[in-house]
């Protein structure tokens, strides 16, 4: 069983299962994986249940699936490093989402990032200093009729304008303002 | 379950119903507008005014005119009903409705009035549209079995595993000339019989609903307003092709998509139209859901069958077809959203029916989203062959404020860009090819004069570059260099060498690219280069290297020609 990981990361894996022993999300996950038998194909779901509980994933949390579904560390990292949708960094407290699919591109969703960026002064994908807010793009939420569409904290808004997001985002930005 | 049981489940559903329905939008677009909000006002309103032995207020899915959401509908049977009736049975359309409005809106159905904005009926929008796929698609309430059979659905199942061999259904399916309504148009019935005639004790079929390309929305909302028919029409084609285990494979970014179709697999579970026996037959099946995760060449099927297997989505040379070896190694069907969805009407209405409508070569309808500069965006469903004219300006109100369109952009990322000239082209595979684009999966985006179209197919390449897998070099490197050339276009610094490099630059990716999203990524550069050479022309710079637009004084500054990586 060991073996599936490499002999630099085996001196990890005490480490790693100790750091599970007292963590309840460790469990829900390991459940999880139960449930699908422990199956090799269910790596993507395992990943998703993971980040839901975690927030993003860590490396340590990555050895952890790889030890338990038997996968290669590097198989591992490799999908959750394809993805988009797999984070390895942990999000800010908030998340501004603005969809930058085709339809809200051409309405304007442009500047509505622009000025979010402007404003907070970090660029899409990162997250301010302070752990407050996370700015991310999405490639097309699919909302396009009511383009352009930014989804705050999981809430899609409608017909977005640079000003009504600055107006959403106020507060979260970490500097009161 | 046997007929009787479904047939007793739909009669006791027509019979409970209601003298009143108030259908409530509540698929994303209008949920987004706080649909949810209004639905429980609603739900409060009826009580409020005593009514609930009357009034049903329900929870459908969309309603297809977005834009002006959330919309609710109104609905009444038998004598002495209030609400007006059009011809084709449903009462008044209410747009933009806000949760302070449900109270004057139950108030209606006892003689009061509204001031809440009201859709016409008679709008081209509405007349223009023919529904086989969106049928159900803002009547049934997706989140019911009962309310699916209701409108006779798992009534072609029944009908297929009792009265018709597998060679009888892919017959049908062959006849009524269907095409994959994923892109590429490959007819159905061919590829069905193809996994059919492959021997192998292990069969999958694959329901592709990875809709990535940005600016479509057809997929997600049949999943949203009736997932059951799209059960349906897999089981259908299981037991065609002889499959025992299904997947549908969904995109992370579609939850109430994702959270419908469990509940769908749950009840059509629990009511013995899923798992083993069904109608009592010797046919098996199961349906699993795999959550994509945020990956655009996972459309692609080779790519997508690795992503199920749990691996990186990177797509492998074909052959061999996933008909003949696909998931691990069997014979696999993957089929669009929307090609499923056709698969019942079809069987319960006849190849014959089917066949009857749309174009030579293109039979049935397609669902396309409107969306982009347009007055109405939304979800159309139109017989193929109407032309795009007919689309974007009768159906769609052309551009909004008085703009003029410029170019529908179709198939996303894969398709290309037609100008204004050609809107009198019927929409079908054939006529879109030609025209350098293609159906794609439906997405329709409106432009007008504001938009840049160097600008539009920077945007399409930026997005190709960051979603190429990496895996051949063509794709992988071609497209970075094609965004560094266009990048180099827009800020003026390009001469005519380098729209020269470019053009041969798309050919090659085209031409050696392993998988479909290299071999169409140059699609939006070509087709805009064809349409609005000129857009390009002007943002060239003089060539110091005395190219063909070369006056010689050496004009250009060194900078321009240095390499672009």
């Amino acid at each position: 069983m060991i073996a599936t990981l490499s002999n630099k990361k085996k001196n990890r894996l005490p480490g790693i299962l100790e750091h599970a022993s007292g963590d309840k999300r460790f469990k829900i996950l390991e459940a999880h994986i139960k449930k699908h038998q422990f199956k090799q194909d269910a790596l993507i779901e395992v990943l998703h249940k993971a980040q839901e509980l975690f927030g993003y994933l860590e490396d340590d949390l990555l050895l952890f699936i790889a030890y338990r579904l038997k996968l290669p560390a590097s198989r591992v990292y490799g999908v959750a490093t394809f993805y988009h949708f797999f984070t390895l960094k942990p999000k800010g407290k908030h998340t501004c989402v603005v969809c930058m699919g085709t339809a809200c591109y051409v309405k304007g969703a442009d500047k509505v990032l622009a000025a979010v960026e402007e404003k907070t002064r970090i660029k899409a994908g990162e997250t301010t200093p302070d752990g407050e807010l996370s700015l991310l793009t999405a490639r097309c939420i699919g909302a396009c009729g009511i383009a352009p569409a930014v989804v705050y904290d999981g809430t899609v808004t409608p017909r977005q304008t640079p000003d009504l997001a600055l107006e959403h985002v106020k507060g979260w930005t970490g500097r009161g303002n | 379950m046997v007929i009787d049981d479904l047939v007793e489940i739909a009669e006791k559903e027509r019979a409970s119903r209601k003298k009143y329905v108030i259908r409530c939008c509540m698929a994303a677009g209008c949920m987004s507008s706080d649909s949810k909000g209004v639905k429980e006002a609603l739900d409060k309103a009826v009580k409020e005014a005593g009514l609930e032995s009357e009034v049903e207020v329900r929870g459908v899915g969309c309603m297809k005119l977005c834009c002006q959401g959330p919309l609710v509908q109104m609905d009444s049977h038998g004598q002495g009903a209030t609400v007006e009736i059009s011809a084709e049975g449903h009462g008044p359309l209410y747009q933009k409705v806000t949760p302070e409005d449900a109270a004057s809106l139950v108030g209606t159905l006892k003689g009061g009035k509204t001031k809440v904005q009201q859709g016409d009926p008679k709008d081209p929008f509405f007349t223009e549209q023919m529904s086989i796929v969106l049928a159900n698609s803002g009547i049934v309430d997706p989140e019911r079995i009962e309310s699916y059979i209701a409108a006779d659905g798992y009534q072609a199942l029944h009908d297929v595993l009792r009265e018709m061999t597998p060679k009888e259904v892919l017959d049908t399916m062959i006849k009524s000339g269907l095409r994959g309504r994923g892109g590429a148009g490959y007819p159905t019935g061919l590829k069905w019989a193809t996994v059919a005639k492959t021997a192998s004790q292990q069969k999958y079929v694959i329901c592709n609903a990875d809709e990535g390309d940005p600016g479509a929305f057809m997929d997600r909302s049949v999943l949203e307003s009736d997932p059951h028919s799209v059960l349906e029409g897999m089981a259908i084609a299981a037991y065609a092709v002889g499959a025992t285990q299904g997947f549908i494979y969904v995109r992370a970014e579609y939850p109430l998509a994702i959270s419908r179709l469990q509940t769908a697999i749950k009840q059509a579970k629990q009511q013995g139209l899923l798992g083993s026996g069904i109608f009592e037959s010797p046919f098996n099946f199961n349906i699993d859901l795999r959550i994509g995760a945020g990956a655009f060449v996972c459309g692609e099927e080779t790519a997508l069958m690795a992503s199920v297997e749990g691996k990186r989505g990177a797509p492998r040379p074909r052959p061999p077809f996933p008909a003949e070896s696909g998931l691990w190694g069997s014979p696999t069907l993957i089929n669009n959203v929307e090609t499923f969805a056709n698969v019942a009407p079809i069987i319960r209405k006849g190849a014959e029916w089917f066949a009857s409508i749309g174009t030579e070569k293109s039979k049935g309808t397609k669902v396309f989203a409107l969306a982009g500069k347009i007055t109405n965006t939304g979800l159309i469903e139109v017989p193929m062959g109407t032309t795009l004219r007919q689309i974007v300006e009768k159906m769609g109100g052309g551009a909004p404020d008085g703009g003029k369109i410029k170019a529908v952009q179709t198939g996303g990322p894969s398709g290309g860009c037609i100008p204004a000239e050609a809107l009198d082209t019927p929409v079908d595979y054939d006529s879109l090819t030609k025209l350098g684009s293609i159906m794609g999966s439906g997405g329709m985006i409106v432009m007008d004069e504001t938009t840049r179209m160097v600008d539009v197919a920077r945007f399409f390449m930026e997005f190709c570059m960051d979603e190429s897998c990496g895996k051949c070099i063509p794709c992988r490197a071609g497209t970075v260099q094609m965004h560094n050339l266009l990048t180099k276009i827009l800020a003026r610094k390009a001469t005519a060498r380098d729209l020269k490099k470019l053009e041969d630059l798309c050919e090659m990716v085209k031409n050696t690219s392993l998988c479909g999203l290299g071999q169409t990524a140059p699609n939006p550069v070509l087709s805009t280069l064809r349409f609005f050479r000129n857009e390009y022309a002007e943002l060239l710079q003089e060539d110091v290297h005395g190219g063909p637009n070369s006056n010689g004084n050496g004009n250009g500054k060194k900078e321009a020609l240095a390499p672009m990586i």
